[in-house]
């Protein structure tokens, strides 16, 4: 049974009086154990449906539309702020992409992994700073103890990092949203956290939600891609069948503008011409197809749905009129 | 201008343009008062003490707001006290103005031992209340229009120089001013042709918010009798001498006091919106 | 921390040396005090007397720096009206004026910060509306003139207050608020633009992600974060307090430093304006030199730094 299943989630922002549906309806589950890696550029929408489902999307100028977010059998949408709240940070955590913004500069950082523990597990404050402890050496922060009673500016980029992530597990969640956590680091350091990941959720039997605009990164940690735009899914399916066998221009355009190792060195690496529509004023075909190569006249007048692809493995679904590998041939 | 404007009318701005519309009114009135078909704001009419306002819907009457403990109409002494304030506070701004950013160019643009001495002398001065400075100086000097417009400039040059001063060590190493040194240009070339146009608008903003402060300042001063002296109408005067009488005539400390509030309000909100305007980041002091 | 308390103390000391001269050049350079000592028709033989015994026959060096050892050990010579040292003189006012700062602070910083928080929680409301409307109002209204209206409402129409004087608590109510009325207004303001927009940041998004409760991540995430700017506002606003006593304790008979000042100018007592002046310089250093000592306490990245 999936763990979260999203249905037809429309969100909006309004902004100097116009309205954009930036979200015209999602649908997609996860299943419990799975790890989705949701890949985007900034304005699909993949940021801003992961905080609309926790009720932290800024409203206004945002708004949720319509649409319904079940996790573990109840709907996140229709539910009270209170019981909201019970989820965040304890069986739903969440990992932000600025560390060096997202923890409060003014606050021990023991406080600030203790409050959830405080607020979810009900432990006193020092039942909560020993564990909090564990958690820094859980996520490869060393001396822990005395790190406790430091502030956010002593420690760097990546350790910072670290932190958010103690902070997100610290109540051991069934599903682990992270939006972009690497994206703000060094890229030695990312790596360092990716690994990170993988292994505390391995360890902690986490289900997660991985935001990113980076195909690499969700090569390396997704048992599943979801390629995003404009807020739609564009295509969706297994990492190894998706990257193997594209189906979408999007796609196809990502995987062709990241490096990898058959290119010689100092090739050109492709890119994928002109920019994001104009949310306020949408295309009304595949919002893609401005911008591809490949578009039919049918793209630009209606929008594909997502429909499993025929001839690849099961869960392999596309949103596209044209059939990508009969072009490229 | 265009810009300005927009900024004006739009939402957040309708305090500034209310503030602005309200400050030119003033100033009209002060300047144009004299024209106007009021009592002489110096006569006396003992029989005609502590009048009620005769103001009602329908007609102004003799005295729309009354009149004072000898007589005297209390609109006409508003109206001829704004003249006085404004003038004042005006000039002392001005002065105080002229001689901040004077200073603050020096000291930023020289920097060393000179921006040392003066930043100190800022430091200093503000470690004494304003108003104690002021009492202080006008108890030695004596009390009269020139020594009163000399007091709020000395008392308001440190906050021109302390904001210009941030403003020119940021302009100073940018390009223009490197280049300006490059191909020779004299320092007073190149402090006010490159450099004193960009800190003109810090400045401005700061006049605002000192513009306020100074008025009721002056009013304090005039109402611990130090500042503007009899005959000349002041509102700080006003409501002195309003205080013997305020069981018997509630309008006499009423007005004046209105008048007052309502000039800095205007002034107040002109400058908030001036300083969100321009430079968001002046906020603080 | 240590070295910076020592940089702030000596700040402290020579902004107070500052003061001490500025007072000692407006009330020498000025004026010959010895006339403005004496009664207008003095011959010139009392006029020479009194510079004598002044000291105002010796150079302007040397007069200045006998005043400075004056003012350091507390002698700022005999009270003109009272035959009394001047020091004296005003550390016995300084209960009440102390009594009324306080509680004007007091009045401001608890109804600012309440004002100010209510505005920013209720954004976009009538609260908020009100809110700011009142703190512009009470920003615009100078002291004296408050004092007055209260004066006549409470004291004249209603009969419930004292109009002045130093008889008990109640005599306190009136000037207090009326003090305080310009911090409440400033703190209000500078509160309700902080907590919107720390409101912003991405802290606060991290807090609320933890399912922290609305009241705890208000005090410890958004109040918490608002205060720095605050407690710099509480040094400045501090000055205008104490400059803001003058008028107030003229205009409610209250027998602080700052009416004592006002009288002393009046009769030419310059020992006690002077006493007086610099009493209050150093408290209002004093007040600053503790702000920056707090604002190190609130702020670990500024303790750091030092």
């Amino acid at each position: 049974m999936a763990l979260l299943a999203i249905e037809d989630l429309s969100v909006g922002f309004a902004r100097e009086g116009r309205f954009a549906r930036v979200i015209p309806g999602l649908t997609y589950g996860v299943e419990a154990g799975e790890t989705l890696g949701i890949v985007g550029e900034s304005g699909s929408g993949k940021s801003v449906h992961a905080l609309a489902l926790l009720g932290l999307l800024p409203q206004p100028p945002g708004r949720i539309l319509g649409g319904r977010a079940v996790f573990d059998g109840h709907d996140l949408l229709a539910m009270s702020e209170a019981r909201l709240r019970d989820l965040r940070g304890g069986r739903i955590g969440m990992i932000f992409q600025d560390p060096m913004t997202a923890l409060n500069p003014v606050l021990t950082i023991g406080r600030q992994i203790a409050e959830p523990l405080m607020r979810h597990k009900a432990m006193s404050m020092r039942q909560a700073l020993d564990r909090a402890a564990d958690l820094l050496a859980l996520v490869g922060i060393r001396d822990g103890a005395r790190r406790l009673s430091q502030y956010p500016h002593e420690f760097s980029g990546g350790m910072r990092q670290r932190v958010m992530i103690a902070i997100a597990i610290s109540c051991e969640p069934a599903l682990l949203i992270a939006d972009e956590p690497t994206t703000a680091l060094d890229v030695t350091v990312q790596g360092q956290i990716l690994d990170l990941m993988a292994e505390l959720r391995d360890r902690l039997r986490m289900t997660m939600v991985w935001i990113t605009h980076d195909m690499g990164v969700v090569a390396g940690i997704a048992d599943t891609i979801q390629v995003m735009y404009a807020g739609r899914i564009m295509e969706r399916g297994p990492v190894d069948a998706v990257f193997a066998n594209p189906r979408s221009a999007y796609t196809y355009g990502l995987l062709q503008s990241l490096p990898h190792g058959s290119r010689p060195p100092g090739g050109r690496l492709m890119q994928i011409p002109g920019c994001p529509p104009d949310m306020f004023a949408p295309p009304p075909g595949d919002p893609f197809a401005p911008r591809n190569p490949f578009a039919t006249p049918r793209c630009h007048v209606e929008a594909p749905p997502l429909r499993p692809v025929p001839d690849s493995v099961p869960g392999h679904m596309v949103a596209a009129w044209y059939d990508l590998p009969r072009l490229l041939a | 201008m265009r810009e300005v404007w927009r900024a004006l009318t739009r939402r957040s701005g309708w305090l500034g343009l209310l503030g602005a519309t309200l400050l030119v009114v003033l100033v009209l009135l002060a300047i144009f008062g004299p024209w106007l078909d009021l009592p002489d704001p110096t006569r006396t009419n003992l029989r005609a003490r502590m009048v009620a306002p005769t103001l009602s819907w329908f007609s102004l009457g003799a005295h729309p707001l009354g009149t004072d403990q000898l007589g005297r109409d209390i609109l006409s002494r508003i109206i001829a006290g704004s003249r006085v304030t404004l003038m004042v506070a005006g000039a002392a701004v001005l002065l105080g103005g002229v001689l901040g950013t004077l200073l603050g160019l020096i000291s930023g643009y020289f920097g060393g031992w000179v921006d040392r001495i003066l930043m100190r002398l800022v430091d200093i001065q503000l470690a004494l209340p304003l108003m104690l400075l002021a009492l202080m100086v006008v108890a030695a000097l004596g009390p009269s229009l020139r020594n009163l417009v000399g007091v709020l400039a000395l008392v308001s040059w440190v906050r021109y120089a302390r904001i210009v001063r941030g403003q020119v060590l940021a302009v100073r190493e940018r390009e223009f001013v490197q280049s300006a040194r490059a191909i020779g240009a004299s320092h007073p070339r190149i402090i006010l042709r490159h450099i004193l146009p960009n800190v003109l608008t810090p400045a401005l903003v700061v006049a605002t918010l000192e513009l306020a402060r100074v008025i009721v300042l002056e009013a304090g001063l005039s109402f611990l009798g130090l500042g503007i002296q009899p005959p000349d109408p002041s509102w700080g005067r006003m409501l002195a001498d309003g205080r013997t009488y305020i069981s018997s005539a509630w309008w006499i400390i009423t007005f004046p006091g209105l008048a007052l509030m309502l000039t800095v309000l205007a002034v107040n909100l002109l400058g908030d919106w001036l300083r969100d305007f321009f430079d968001p980041r002046l906020a603080v002091r | 921390m240590g070295r910076f308390l020592l940089s702030r103390l000596v700040d402290g000391i020579v902004a107070i040396w500052g003061v001490v001269t500025i007072v000692f050049v407006v009330s020498r350079l000025l004026g010959d005090p010895a006339i403005l000592l004496l009664p207008v028709g003095a011959t010139e033989e009392q006029l020479q007397q009194l510079r004598a015994g002044l000291g105002l026959d010796q150079p302007i060096w040397e007069q200045y720096l006998t005043f400075l050892g004056g003012v350091v050990r507390g002698d700022f010579g005999n009270s003109f009206q009272f035959m009394r040292p001047a020091l004296s003189v005003v550390l016995e006012r300084m209960p009440a004026t102390m009594a009324l700062a306080e509680s004007a602070l007091l009045v401001g910083v608890v109804l600012g910060a309440v004002a100010g928080s209510m505005a920013a929680l209720f954004r976009g409301t009538i609260v908020e509306g009100v809110v700011m409307l009142l703190a512009l109002l009470g920003q615009a209204t100078p002291v004296f003139w408050l004092g007055l209206l209260l004066i006549l409402l409470f004291a004249v129409d209603l009969g419930l207050l004292p109009t002045g004087g130093y008889e008990g608590p109640a005599s306190l109510i009136l000037p207090a608020l009326t003090l305080g009325t310009f911090t409440t207004a400033s703190i209000a303001r500078l509160l309700r633009s902080g907590m919107l927009d720390v409101m912003k940041d991405d802290h606060v998004r991290t807090a609320r992600a933890k399912g922290l409760l609305p009241g705890t991540v208000f005090l410890w995430h958004v109040a918490r974060n608002s205060l720095i700017p605050v407690v710099t506002m509480v040094g400045i606003l501090a000055g205008e307090l104490l400059g803001g006593s003058v008028v107030t304790e003229t205009v409610f008979s209250w027998p602080g430093v700052g009416r004592l000042i006002v009288q002393a100018m009046e009769a030419k007592d310059f020992p006690v304006v002077q006493a007086g002046v610099m009493v209050i310089a150093t408290i209002f250093v004093v007040i600053n030199l503790f702000v920056d000592l707090l604002y190190g306490l609130l702020d670990p990245r500024i303790r750091a730094r030092r």
